[in-house]
C-alpha cells in the first residue's frame, strides 16, 4: 500500500523520498511556485508554495512528504499571503508587462493572475539594473530577474558550466555571469542551453525571436497556470 | 563594465593562496587577505583565485560580493567603521562620526579623494559596554570621544601603520560586573577532558542529559539531543557507510562564535578570558559524538582576539589537550581550526555559518536535513554556541545534577547577560535562570528604567510594565543582550535602528525577508520624516505577519519582532509621529524636485510644488 498525505482534505499517494511538491504536482494539485521546476533541485527561495503542514509553515518544494500530513494548500490566508510576495517580487524589480516579449508567456505574470493580483500594493522601488546585450544570440534584463536562481540551477547542473551566479547580498543581490568583464557576451553561455529556456520572467530571452507568437495567443492568454503547470494545459 | 587599472596582482596573491593551500573551503579567509593587502577585491584577484582553486570565478565573485568588510569597490587606506547600534547612537556615535568625517574632509559612505581614508557605519561591534566603538582596518576601537577622534584623525592623516598606533585606543575590558559559576570558579585546563576520559562518552551524554543544559544562543535546544543526534547519524555515500555510529573523524564540532545580535558581547569575554574553558567543552563534546575536527567560527569584529586565541590552542596542543592521543588517550584525536567572518548577521544562524565555514556565501540551507546528520562537507556536525561549551566543559567536570540545581526547572544553570545602555555599571553579568528584569536592572544602576531589549533585536522588547518577567526560556528566552532604555528616550529611534539592521543584514535568498525588511524599513523612514499615516502602521503589521510565517529562516521570521512589539507596547512612540492625514502617498512630489533645483541653483517658490 503506498504511503499518503492530506491535502486540503484529499488524499495524495507519495513515494519514499519526493516532496510535499512532488507529490502534489504527480497527483494534479496545483502549489502556486515560481522557483521549482521539477527538473532541477529544489531552491525554496520564492516561498509562493508555502504551505501549512501541521500547523506549521513550510516550503512545500523542499520539504519531505511524510506518512500522515495534514496540509492545507488552497485556503485564504495562504493564497493572501502568496499574493503579497508576488506583489513584493514586482515592486523590487521593474516589470512593465506590456513592453515585454514574455507577457502572456511569462509565470510571474500568471502566478499574480491566478491570485488575483490587480495593483503592486506596495511602493515601486524603481531599482537601477543592468540590462546585457552583449551576447550574440541572448539578452540579459536583470530588471526581471526574481532570483529564482533557475539558471544558475540548469548551467551549473544541466549544461556543465556556471554562466550564472549570485552576488550582493539583501535587497542588494544581484545575478552575475562567469566572465571577468561581467558581459554575458563572454561567457560560453550558448543559445542551446537550458539555462536560456528555464527564465520564468523576462530576464533571458533569445534574441531575434520578438512577439512571433503575438499577444492574446500565448499560453496564459488561454489557460490558468495551474492548468498549465498540473497538465491541464494544451497537448503537444 | 569599467575595471579600475589594478597594478600586477600574481605576486601578493601566490602566497595568500599557498597559505590557505590551494583550498577552496579557504575562500573566503584568502578573500579576507587580499581585502587586507589591498583594500580592495580587484577583478583581477577574482580572476586569478578562480583559476587556482579550480572553481567558477562567478562564485568568488559571489562571495566577495556578500560579506561587508569585503568590497568590490576600493576603500580608504584607512577605513574605520563606526559601530551602529542603537547603545552606540545613544553614546553619540552620529555626532562622532560627523565630527571624524569633518576633520578629514571626507563625506560618509565614500572614499576621501587621495584614496587615503573612508568613513562608514557598521552593525553592532560588540562593545555596547565600551561603547561608542569603531574598527579600523577591522581593529577595534572604543570608548571614542573628540579626543581620541583627534588623535585618530593625526593617525590617518600622517599616514601611520595601524600597527603602531596607541595601544590604548584598543583597550577592552571584560567589565565583568557579577559572576556565578562559569565565571566565577575556575577549571584547570584538561580537568573536564580528564573527567570524561574516566567517566566515559556515554556516562558522560548521560550527564549532559541530566544536566538538562539548553543551547546558550537563544534557541534553546536541549544540547544533550543534539549531540546524542550527530552521535547516531550515519553517513551513507553511494550506498557506502561512511560514517558509522560510535565515533569517526567524519564528524565535526562547530563553535558559533558569531556573535552579531546587536548588543551581545559575552561571547567576546568568553574567549578572551575563558578561552580554555570554551574549547574544553568544544573537546568534551569531540569525544561524545566522536568528531576529530573542531572550527571556531569567529566574527570578524573580533579579530583582535584570533592571534591570543590562537596562543591558547597552542598551549593546549602542548599540553596534550589537543591533537593526536589527548591525554594519552590512543584513539582520541581532535584538534580546532580558527575560521574569521567577514561582517554578516546571517552567519550567526547554524547552516549559513557551516556554509560560510565552507567558502561559500553565507546563507541558510534548506532543512531538512539538519546539521546533526548533514552540516559541515555534508557530514554530522553540532553547532553550539560559546558559552553553550563552556557550560559543557563545567558539567563534564562537575556533572549534570550539580548544574540542574541552578537555574529553573526548564532552565537549569546560569546565563550570561550583556548589560548596556542606560545603566550606570554595563557590562556582564552572570546570573543563574529565572532572576527577574528588576533585579538585574537594580544590579546594573539602571536609570529611570522604561524599555529593556531582550535578546537584541531580534528578540522582546519588553516595557516597565513587564519588569517582574523572569529571564528563563520559558519566560524571556535570551541570547544574552539586555539594553536597557530610560524613560526620555525615543523607542520609536531603537525601532528604526533595528529595521535598519535587518534589511542590511538579510541574505537576500528568500523573497519576504529580501523585499520585506527593505519594505519595513522604508515605510519606518517614511514615519520618521513625518509622513506617516495609521495606513502605514497597519502596513507595518501586515508585513510582520509576512515576515514571520512565510521567511526562510530566523532572521526573516523575527526583523518585524521590535517593530510589532513596539506597536503593541509603545504605540505613542509611532503615533505621535503620523501626519494628521489617513493616507499620504509616500512618493514626496515636492522632494523629487530637489535635484532639478539643485541642478539649476534655484530655490525660489516657483521651483515649488
Amino acid at each position: 500500500m503506498s504511503k499518503t498525505i492530506s491535502i486540503d482534505g484529499q488524499s495524495v499517494p507519495f513515494e519514499e523520498g519526493q516532496t510535499i511538491m512532488d507529490a502534489a504536482l504527480a497527483a494534479g494539485v496545483y502549489i502556486p511556485h515560481l522557483c521549482h521546476n521539477p527538473e532541477f533541485t529544489p531552491h525554496g527561495s520564492c516561498k509562493l508554495c508555502t504551505v501549512k503542514v501541521n500547523g506549521r509553515n513550510v516550503a512545500s518544494c523542499t520539504m519531505p512528504a511524510v506518512e500522515g500530513q495534514e496540509v492545507l494548500n488552497d485556503t485564504e490566508e495562504l493564497n493572501a499571503d502568496r499574493l503579497a510576495l508576488t506583489q513584493m517580487l514586482f515592486v523590487e524589480g521593474n516589470h512593465l508587462c506590456p513592453a515585454c516579449e514574455k507577457s502572456g508567456n511569462c509565470q510571474l505574470q500568471a502566478v499574480a493572475y491566478y491570485l488575483g493580483m490587480m495593483s503592486p500594493h506596495y511602493n515601486h522601488f524603481y531599482p537601477q539594473r543592468e540590462v546585457d546585450a552583449s551576447h550574440p544570440d541572448v539578452i540579459l534584463d536583470r530588471n526581471r530577474c526574481i532570483y529564482c536562481e533557475l539558471c544558475v540551477r540548469a548551467s551549473r547542473d544541466a549544461d556543465g558550466k556556471c554562466v550564472f551566479g549570485m552576488s550582493g547580498r539583501g535587497i542588494g543581490s544581484s545575478l552575475v555571469v562567469n566572465s571577468a568583464s561581467g558581459r554575458l557576451g563572454d561567457t560560453n553561455l550558448a543559445v542551446t542551453d537550458k539555462a536560456v529556456q528555464v527564465c520564468p520572467t523576462g530576464a533571458i530571452l533569445i534574441k531575434g525571436k520578438g512577439f512571433t507568437v503575438p499577444i492574446g495567443r500565448r499560453i496564459f492568454d488561454h489557460y490558468t497556470i495551474k492548468q498549465i503547470q498540473t497538465g491541464g494545459g494544451p497537448h503537444e | 563594465m569599467d575595471r579600475p587599472e589594478t597594478p600586477d596582482i600574481a605576486p601578493l596573491l601566490t602566497p595568500i593562496l599557498a597559505h590557505h593551500g590551494h583550498d577552496a573551503s579557504k575562500l573566503l579567509q584568502i578573500l579576507r587577505d587580499v581585502q587586507d593587502a589591498c583594500h580592495i577585491i580587484p577583478a583581477g584577484a577574482i580572476d586569478l583565485i578562480a583559476v587556482h582553486l579550480g572553481v567558477p570565478r562567478v562564485n568568488v565573485e559571489g562571495v566577495a560580493g556578500f560579506y561587508s568588510f569585503l568590497s568590490t569597490r576600493p576603500v580608504g587606506e584607512y577605513q574605520v567603521l563606526f559601530s551602529g547600534n542603537i547603545t552606540d547612537q545613544m553614546l553619540g556615535q552620529d555626532d562622532l562620526m560627523q565630527y571624524l568625517c569633518n576633520k578629514l574632509w571626507v563625506e560618509s559612505g565614500k572614499v576621501s579623494e587621495d584614496g587615503l581614508v573612508s568613513i562608514a557605519g557598521t552593525s553592532c561591534t560588540g562593545m555596547c559596554d565600551q561603547g561608542p566603538a569603531a574598527l579600523v582596518n577591522g581593529w577595534a576601537l572604543t570608548n571614542l570621544d573628540r579626543n581620541r577622534l583627534d588623535l585618530i584623525g593625526e593617525l590617518i592623516r600622517s599616514r601611520k601603520p595601524v600597527a603602531e598606533w596607541p595601544p590604548m585606543l584598543f583597550e577592552t575590558v571584560d567589565n565583568i560586573r557579577r559572576a556565578d559559576v562559569l565565571l566565577g570558579e575556575a577549571l584547570a585546563p584538561g580537568d573536564a577532558i580528564r573527567a570524561v576520559l574516566a567517566r566515559g562518552a556515554r556516562k558522560t551524554l548521560a550527564e549532559m542529559d541530566n544536566s538538562n543544559l539548553r543551547g546558550r544562543g537563544g534557541a534553546g535546544f536541549k544540547t544533550a539531543s543534539k549531540w546524542s543526534f550527530c552521535h547516531a547519524a550515519i553517513v551513507e555515500e553511494e550506498g557506502h557507510v561512511i560514517c558509522d555510529i560510535g565515533g569517526h573523524p567524519e564528524r565535526f564540532i562547530v563553535c558559533n562564535a558569531d556573535e552579531g545580535e546587536p548588543g551581545t558581547f559575552k561571547d567576546r569575554v568568553l574567549l578572551n578570558s575563558y578561552a580554555d574553558l570554551v574549547f574544553e567543552g568544544m573537546t568534551v563534546g569531540a569525544r561524545v559524538v566522536g568528531a576529530g575536527k573542531g572550527f571556531l567560527y569567529l566574527r570578524g569584529e573580533y579579530r583582535y582576539l584570533l592571534g591570543q586565541l590562537e596562543g591558547v590552542l597552542k598551549r593546549r596542543r602542548e599540553a596534550g589537550l589537543l591533537g593526536d592521543n589527548i591525554l594519552g588517550q590512543a584513539d582520541f584525536n581532535f584538534d580546532i581550526e580558527i575560521h574569521l567572518g567577514a561582517g554578516a548577521y546571517i552567519c550567526g544562524e547554524e547552516s549559513a555559518l557551516i556554509e560560510s565555514l565552507e567558502g561559500k556565501r553565507g546563507r541558510p540551507r534548506n532543512r531538512p536535513p539538519f546539521p546533526v546528520t548533514h552540516g559541515y562537507q555534508g557530514r554530522p556536525t553540532v553547532v553550539d554556541n560559546v558559552e553553550t561549551f563552556a557550560c559543557a566543559a563545567k558539567i563534564a567536570a562537575q556533572g549534570g545534577a550539580w548544574f540542574a540545581a541552578l537555574g529553573t526547572a526548564q532552565s537549569t544553570g546560569t546565563k550570561l547577560l550583556s548589560v548596556s545602555g542606560d545603566v550606570s555599571r554595563p557590562g556582564i553579568y552572570e546570573y543563574p535562570f529565572g532572576v527577574t528584569v528588576r533585579q538585574v536592572l537594580a544590579d546594573c544602576g539602571a536609570e529611570d528604567p522604561y524599555a529593556v531589549q531582550i535578546s537584541g533585536p531580534s528578540g522582546t522588547t519588553i516595557s516597565w510594565k513587564e519588569f517582574d518577567r523572569r529571564i528563563a526560556f520559558e519566560d524571556l528566552p535570551t541570547a544574552g543582550a539586555f539594553m536597557v532604555f530610560k524613560r526620555k528616550r525615543d523607542v520609536f529611534d531603537a525601532v528604526r535602528n533595528f529595521t535598519h539592521f535587518f534589511a542590511h543584514e538579510s541574505c537576500g535568498f528568500c523573497t519576504p525577508c529580501r523585499v520585506g525588511t527593505a519594505l519595513q524599513q522604508k515605510i519606518i523612514d517614511k514615519i520618521h520624516s513625518g509622513h506617516g499615516t495609521p495606513s502605514d502602521l497597519e502596513e507595518l503589521k501586515r508585513l510582520g505577519h509576512l515576515l514571520k510565517t512565510m521567511s526562510h529562516c530566523g532572521l526573516g521570521s523575527s526583523a518585524a519582532n521590535p517593530v510589532l512589539d513596539a506597536l503593541a507596547k509603545f504605540p505613542d512612540a509611532f503615533e505621535r509621529k503620523l501626519a494628521g492625514l489617513a493616507f499620504e502617498p509616500a512618493f514626496d512630489l515636492d522632494g523629487a524636485l530637489e535635484t532639478a533645483r539643485k541642478i539649476t541653483g534655484r530655490d525660489d517658490e516657483w521651483a515649488h510644488l
